[in-house]
């Protein structure tokens, strides 16, 4: 049952991190390679207040949110100029920035030895410290950025993201400065992320830079694309398949070793497979 | 005669190109003004630098006979009471007929479109254009799964949604039916008769002979000849330069 428990969870939180990522690159088509960074931002800056602060989880929490937000604000004022290519390679490079600020900021991240012994959620004398406790707490917050996304995506502010996707100049002549509206999401979508990454942080109990890097980036990407970019449930049934998939392998006869590489491998063979024959996804409205 | 748009000296230069050269026009209020001139003589590219897409390199445009503006963003055309269609159609493709016309129509604050969706003000006004044209009934369909002609039509009712003062439908006739050609001359009337200012950049004389007020030629960015169709398209060095005949 732990087992099980640990899965449902695992996929909570990258459930959160894959709408998070798809209100960007499904919605806005902005395909971005930096939302691990984000992730870690939340993850590190709520680790660190609840382990060295002592600050309760959810303050920390929010804080880790806040602040990825400004660091969103920054970016996307710079990102907002570009697109198409130009703005893949421009949070590639973010992603490197922040990688490496976390493997070197060793007298505040730790470096690579990470953070150990962060500990689990409490408030008001109730703590999540188990695993199905802690699973009610990452399906609440499923919960709540599912409905942001839909409240986000549903409004007029959700149709014009979608226009931007479609045409950025034919709908600036409408009156609408895109650029703003391209910020406001990367902000709202990199804050989603990091909640997901302090739930991931006090979950694992332990993180370091190795979560945060650019292959995280490309397995979310890869949850967003499978699922189906623009949909919301879309990105829900991706995690679901790509968190599974490695497990099931387990089951079919590879050694744990194996199956980790697999993963990978599966990863990348989906993505191509998918590109060729379903480039909208399982559940996607929008082809890139 | 009041004009509805001015450019003074109005200059576009590519690569030491001159596009747009030193370009002073009117184009007068309430009227069918037609831009006729050969390929690469810059109607399109005019058009483009009224409404923000590229920007002005020297000289200036008047809206209204009052306000000189030496540099237009594309998000300040709808204010400026303009909008447009393209040479090559632009319309949303991977969304709904009906949300091609209701983004257009909704709130255009940051915030404020957060909290709105839309009214039955809307709905209506998206409807009377989509039927105006044709495409009500298609409403709940993708734009990309519609033919070559009707998104021509939807970004022409995209473009009647706004309500703006003067609309630039740049070549609207290009690929479409005997019978779409007609209903968007239809459309470009009725827009005269309410007051509008509508802006046709097209080839084909004999719809600039029928619809046009006014006429103004171009020739390598500059001016070659304006004024009444019949005197304009009678005009020797219009013939020479562009006609042909």
């Amino acid at each position: 049952m732990e087992y099980i428990f640990h899965l449902a969870i695992l996929f909570s939180l990258f459930a959160i991190f894959a709408i998070a990522l798809d209100l960007v690159a499904g919605y806005t088509g902005l395909i971005s390679v930096c939302h691990a960074a984000f992730y870690g931002i939340g993850a590190y800056t709520t680790a660190l207040l609840v382990q060295s602060v002592g600050l309760n989880f959810f303050f920390a929490l929010l804080i880790g949110m806040l602040l990825t937000g400004i660091v969103a604000l920054i970016l996307g004022l710079v990102f907002s100029k570009f697109k198409g290519d130009y703005y893949v390679l421009g949070t590639l490079g973010f992603t490197y920035i922040a990688y490496t600020v976390f493997i070197n900021w060793q007298s505040v991240t730790n470096g690579p030895l990470g953070v150990p012994g962060i500990p689990r959620p409490e408030i008001f004398g109730l703590s999540f410290s188990n695993s199905w406790s802690f699973l009610i707490l990452s399906a609440i917050f499923v919960g709540v950025v599912y409905a942001l996304a839909r409240f986000v995506v549903s409004s007029s502010f959700g149709r014009v993201l979608r226009a931007i996707r479609e045409d950025e100049e034919a709908i600036a002549i409408f009156g609408y400065r895109t650029s703003a509206f391209k910020l406001l999401i990367f902000i709202i979508s990199a804050m989603s992320a990091a909640l997901g990454g302090g739930l991931l942080a006090s979950y694992l109990t332990y993180i370091d830079p190795g979560t945060f890097g650019i292959t995280e980036s490309i397995f979310v990407l890869s949850i967003v694309i499978l699922g189906g970019l623009g949909s919301l449930r879309g990105p829900v049934v991706g995690a679901l398949i790509l968190v599974l998939l490695p497990e099931a392998l387990r089951f079919v006869g590879f050694s744990p070793d194996i199956a980790a590489q697999m993963r990978v491998l599966i990863y990348g063979l989906l993505l191509v497979i998918m590109m060729r024959y379903r480039p909208q996804g399982l559940l996607g409205e929008y082809k890139l | 005669m009041t004009y509805a748009l001015q450019t003074k000296n109005l200059s576009k230069v590519f690569g030491g190109v001159h596009a747009v050269d030193h370009l002073s026009i009117s184009i007068p209020k309430g009227k069918i003004t037609g831009i006729i001139g050969p390929n690469g003589s810059g109607k399109t590219t005019l058009t483009n630098v009224l409404t923000g897409f590229h920007s002005i390199d020297s000289g200036a445009l008047v809206v209204g006979g009052e306000k000189e503006y030496e540099r237009i963003h594309s998000y300040d055309v709808r204010n400026l009471g303009m909008t447009r269609t393209f040479q090559n159609v632009r319309v949303f493709e991977q969304m709904s007929v009906l949300d091609n016309i209701l983004v257009v129509l909704t709130e255009r604050g940051l915030f404020a479109s957060l909290f709105d969706s839309h009214t039955t003000f809307h709905k209506n006004t998206a409807q009377e254009v989509l039927t105006r044209v044709g495409l009500w009934e298609k409403r709940n369909e993708n734009a990309v799964n519609l033919s070559y002609g009707q998104r021509k039509l939807l970004e022409i009712a995209r473009a009647l949604a706004v309500n703006a003062d003067v609309v630039f439908f740049d070549e609207p006739y290009a690929g479409l039916f005997p019978e779409m050609v007609k209903l968007v001359s239809g459309i470009m009337q009725e827009l005269r008769e309410t007051g509008k200012t509508v802006v046709l950049i097209e080839h084909d004389m004999a719809l600039i002979r029928e619809l046009c007020d006014h006429v103004i030629v171009l020739e390598a960015g500059k001016l070659l000849a304006e004024g009444k169709p019949e005197e304009v398209l009678a005009d020797s060095k219009v013939i020479e330069a562009y006609l042909g005949a």
